[in-house]
Formats: C-alpha cells, structure tokens, sequence
C-alpha cells in the first residue's frame, strides 16, 4: 500500500464539517490520551487541529514540550540551505524561481559549490541542505552526483531538497552520499495543487506524493517532509501532513522521519498567500504533530522571525536552520568568482541573525546547539 | 568487601553508567559526572565534531578520570556499525563501544541480529564490547559466544521513562547471563534503578532522566545512591517474598527443638 490510497480517501472527507463538530470534551479526551507512541488516532489529529482546540494550547503545549524533552533532550540541531542551481521549469504560482519570472538564472559549477562549502562550513555547520529548481537538463544526475560527492568532504551530513526523482536516480545520489531527503508535497488537496501548478513536470500530484517512498526505497535513511502553509486550508493540510508522516514511519521504520511547516512570505514575483498561517495556528500545528508522533523531527526555518523562533525551542522543534541565505552564491558572494551579479532569492528570510547568534540564543533558552548529530559512515 | 564491575580488562568502583546525549549544555556533563561518580560515559560518536571548536567539543567536557563508552547510535546495519567502532578507535577514544544497532526509529528497538553480527567482528578486534539488545535469554548467550563483555537489555524504550517494562525478561537473562548484565535505556527514575540493582543487575545506564533534570547533578547522585543501595540489597540477600503471612518467630519451631 502506498500513501495514494489513504491520500484519496480524504480527498472528499468533509474536514470543515468535521472540524465544526469537534468539542471540547472530544480535544479533552484526545489531549488526556496522547504521551505514547501511537496512542493517538486519526481522529485524535483532527481533533487536536480544531479549532476547538485552540482554547486547549497551554495543556497541548505543555505535553508537547515534556515529549520533545523525553525524546530528544534539550538539544537544536542546526543546519543551512545551499543553493546551487534557479533554473526551473515549473510554473509554481507561489515561487520567486517560477520558470516565468525573469531573472538573470545561475548554476553553480563545482569550483563555487566549493567556495560555497566553505563559507557554511566555515561558520560550524556540519549538516548542509542541497536545494535546486527543476530543470534537470541544467542540473543533470552526474552534475548532482559530483555536487554531493564533493560536499561529503565539507559536511557530516548532506540532505537533498532537489526534485522528484526515481528510485534509481535517488539510489545514486545516495551512493554519492546524500543521506536524507527533503520533500514537500506543498499542498495536499489535489483541486488546488492542480491550480497552483499549472504547468511542467510538478503538476503531476501523484509523482510528487510518493516520492519520499522512493526515496526511502532508495536507502535515504531520514526523510523530511511537509506542507507549504499559505496555499489550501492550513488545518486540514496540516493534517495530511501528519497523516504522511506517520504512513512513512510505519511503512519504512528504519528511516527517521521529520516534518516543516514552512510559511509562505512574500517571494519576488510570488503570489500573495491567500491562506495566511497565523501564528497560533503555526504552534497548534506544531503541538499537533508532537502529541501525535512524540519522536517526529519538527524543523523550523529562518523563514520565520527571530522573536517567533525564540519562543518555539520551547514547544517541541528539533532543528533549526540558521544563517541561511536562499539566493545561489549567497554564502561566497562577493569573493565567489563569476558571482557579482544580484542573484535573487527563492523566499525572504526574516531571521537573519547568524549561525553563532542562533546558536547563542538556543544557549540561553537552556538548550544545546547540536552542528553535528550524523556521519556518513 | 570490594564489589567491583568488571567489563573486559577493566573494573569500576561505580555501577551507574551515564550519557551525555541529551544535556541543555555540555558544561553540565562535568559536575554530573563528580556528583554522580559514575565512570563510564557514552557518547554518540556521530556527535563527536574533531573540527569543532573547543566550547562545542563534547569529549573536552568529559573528566580524564572518566572512561569513555563511545556507541554506534545512528548505525542502522552490522557494517555501520563496525565502521563507526573503527572510526571510535582510530580518534582516540579507547576499546570500549556500545553497539546500538536500530532499525526501528518510532521506538528505537535495537536489532537483535545486525548486533550480534557487529558484536562477532569486533570482538575479534580486540574491542570490549557493551551491545545493547532487546531482552533475550538467547541472544545474551550467543553474545557470551560471540565475545561481548556484557550485555546490554532494554529496560523499555529508548527516552520512555517507562522503567522496567521488560523486568521478566531481564530477570531472565540475569539468572542464565555469564555476562554482567547492564539494563540499559527506560530507566526514568532512581527507584527503577534500584530495583534493577536488586534484581541482580551489574550496572544501570541512566541518560535521559538525568540530562533532562531540573538539577542534573542532583538527579546524577540520586540514581547513584539508588545503585548503591540496589546493590547493596542484592548482595545482602533479603527474604524472599511469601504470599501469605510469616510470623518471624514460628509457631510451631518449638515441634524442631
Ligand atoms: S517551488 Fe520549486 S519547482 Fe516550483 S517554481 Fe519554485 S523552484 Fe521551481
């Protein structure tokens, strides 16, 4: 079974119906229930995403922190995004590289991969996040191969936010010694994603829905997914989410699985977000997810603000980007030879302190900054 | 009387074996370690960064009269497994390694069978090796085969706090092990620790309920007095228990005179 069949029976559950009928006493009961694994249902999730549930955040929050403490100590993994490649042929409504926005494009060749690595490895990171647009006539296996070879020798870790491939082609790229793969469904309801990605090879739904299962057929041993808050309804795609995440740590479970919940914010040549997230449904979701998958990673970009991530170590995020720049060359610009020109970011970042800043703030929220936590071995 | 640990060619005076995976600082592992006394400490060696900078290097905050337990966590097969003890070895952080070989992420369960593998390889090496098993009378015999020198059974799961879930199958294990038998991982509380003492357990591994304390240290020496008293119990041997009521002065003893 793959996650299609459970994805289409709720492509016609009435989630606005439910989610209207949901009670107190039901969050209540749901609530007392969650603190082991598996404990929580399907429905235990909707309930906790209700809005009736809202009026529950501070009990839901102290759970939630309790579990993340258990699980995963009082430590923040930190990690970067590098871009190396804007080209793209996909017509996402909602990205600043959308194939119709007109902007000088860059790739990058592996002598600036390498300036780039240094730079990020120069500030302590050690699990690095390889991102590119989709055009693989551009960004070909082999450039990608040589790409993550080379990064092995910068980083611990290396994760590939890249687009949807095969079995075989992740199968390389893992050889190459990718280790995780990140990928975001970024709207579970099909009506909508079929909106939002009119044309090129990421309007086929089902192609970018199982990916993380060939991905983790391919041997990626952690897989990240998520939905990108902004487009449908943020309660019932974050329940999809949910749903997703917990079919992979069930179908595949050696493989370490962990959600994002990114937000759109305003990209160059985007559209506006016609679903904002707010903040307390970003932390209900967060809550959510934790109660109802106590050993889920939960990642937390620089999307979001300082004041925002500050207050979040505390309700059960595990990792943390930091000094992340979405543009291609940001790090080593402007000593990255053939990379003067203004390059243009995918999403604006709104936590801009450093590596060592962030760093210093999860010191002082009583946690540990984790740079390392796996090897390619 | 000394009662000493013994684990390959080295003995300890203390029973309570630490970790240093889930501290809010690094600098609380030190003072830990000096309240607890506990000498042996394990330490994921995917965490370990050579190149990180001092305030960040997790074995610059371990006491020198301290041996380190690096572990294999994150291995996934046998083969990992043996890279990373290599690995361990050849930086410098002595013969000792905790196999932890998981395959199950949700409850972190250890794999039986790729343990066992690991275990076979390096002992051979020459390593002394602590592997971390789900309970099992025969896979505890196998590792004796195989050249372990102990043997590591869950309590519960990993982080849980659920204590003893497994006692039956620890107690098991502790009354057919040849190995010393060291209850690993679910140990929440210091009672729980005590009561695995009593049972007839070598040693404890404790991580998650102190480095998430309020005061680690305190929380340190708690479960070290609770070893000790455990084991002091054990050694003791206390009554056994009776399902019905005994009079300490029987009534018929005068029939025996
Ligand atoms: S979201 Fe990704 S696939 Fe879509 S336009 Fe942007 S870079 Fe291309």
């Amino acid at each position: 079974m793959s996650f299609m069949q459970l994805a289409d029976e709720y492509q016609t559950f009435d989630f606005q119906g439910y989610f209207a009928s949901v009670t107190p006493e039901a969050v209540g009961a749901s609530l007392a229930r969650a603190g082991q694994m598996n404990c929580l249902d399907h429905r235990d999730l909707l309930n906790l995403l209700s809005p009736a549930a809202t009026d529950f955040l501070e009990p839901m929050a102290q759970k939630a922190s309790a579990l993340a403490v258990q699980y995963f100590g009082r430590t923040i993994g930190l990690y970067a995004p590098l871009y190396i490649s804007d080209f793209c042929i996909n017509h996402c409504t909602y990205c600043g590289f959308n194939s119709k926005t007109d902007f000088p494009r860059t790739r990058l060749s592996l002598e600036q991969i390498e300036q780039e690595a240094k730079a990020v490895s120069g500030l302590g990171i050690r699990h690095i996040l390889v991102l590119t647009g989709e055009a693989p006539a551009k960004t070909p296996l082999d450039y990608l191969e040589k790409a993550v070879a080379l990064l092995t020798r910068y980083f611990s870790s290396v994760a590939l936010e890249l687009f949807p491939m095969d079995e075989d082609d992740y199968g390389r790229l893992n050889k190459a010694g990718a280790d995780s793969l990140t990928v975001y469904q970024e709207v579970y309801e099909r009506d909508l994603y079929r909106e939002v990605h009119p044309k090129g090879p990421k309007s086929d739904y089902a192609f970018r829905l199982l990916t993380p299962e060939r991905g983790a057929r391919a041997g990626f041993r952690a897989l990240n997914i998520g939905t990108l808050f902004g487009i449908g309804d943020p309660r019932s795609e974050a329940f999809m989410a949910g749903l997703h995440a917990r079919f992979l740590e069930r179908a595949f479970p050696y493989v370490e699985v962990s959600l994002s919940l990114p937000r759109m914010t305003r990209a160059d040549g985007g559209i506006a977000p016609k679903n904002l997230h707010s903040d307390t449904g970003f932390v209900q979701t967060m809550l959510a997810w934790r109660l109802f998958m106590p050993r889920v990673g939960i990642n937390v970009s620089t999307r979001e603000s300082a004041a925002f991530r500050d207050q979040l170590i505390h309700l059960g995020a595990t990792r943390y980007s930091a000094g992340s720049k979405t543009d291609v060359g940001g790090y080593s610009v402007p000593s990255n030879p053939g990379l003067e020109q203004e390059t243009t970011v995918q999403f604006e970042i709104t936590d801009t302190r450093s590596v060592d800043d962030v760093a210093c703030m999860i010191r002082a929220a009583g946690c540990q900054p984790v740079f390392k936590d796996w090897e390619i071995f | 009387m000394e009662d000493r640990l013994i684990l390959g060619d080295q003995s300890f005076s203390s029973r309570l074996l630490t970790g240093t995976g889930k501290f809010a600082s690094k600098d609380l592992i030190a003072p830990m370690l000096e309240a607890s006394g506990s000498e042996l400490i394990t330490v994921a060696l995917r965490r370990v960064d050579p190149k990180a900078r001092a305030q960040d290097n997790i074995l610059a905050k371990i006491l020198d009269s301290v041996t380190l337990l690096p572990n294999t966590s994150g291995a996934r097969t046998a083969r990992e497994a043996v890279r990373i003890a290599r690995i361990s070895r050849a930086a410098g952080c002595g013969d000792f390694i905790k196999i932890e070989v998981i395959t199950d992420m949700q409850f972190l369960l250890p794999d039986n069978h790729q343990t066992l593998e690991a275990t076979n390889i390096l002992a051979k090496e020459g390593f002394i090796v602590l592997p971390d098993v789900m309970p099992d009378i025969t896979i505890a015999r196998q590792l004796h085969d195989a050249g372990a020198s102990a043997v590591m059974p869950l309590g519960s799961p990993i982080g849980s706090n659920q204590g003893l879930e497994m006692a039956a199958m620890i107690q098991r294990i502790i009354d057919t092990s040849r190995l010393p038998v060291i209850v690993d991982a679910g140990i929440g509380r210091p009672s729980q620790a005590a009561c695995a003492m009593e049972m007839g357990a070598d040693g404890v591994l404790v991580n998650t309920a102190i480095a998430t304390a309020q005061d680690t240290a305190l929380a340190g020496q708690a479960f070290a007095l609770a070893v000790k008293a455990g084991r002091m119990a054990y050694i003791s041997k206390l009554g056994d228990q009776s399902a019905t009521a005994r009079d300490s002065s029987p009534l018929t003893g005068f029939l025996r005179g």
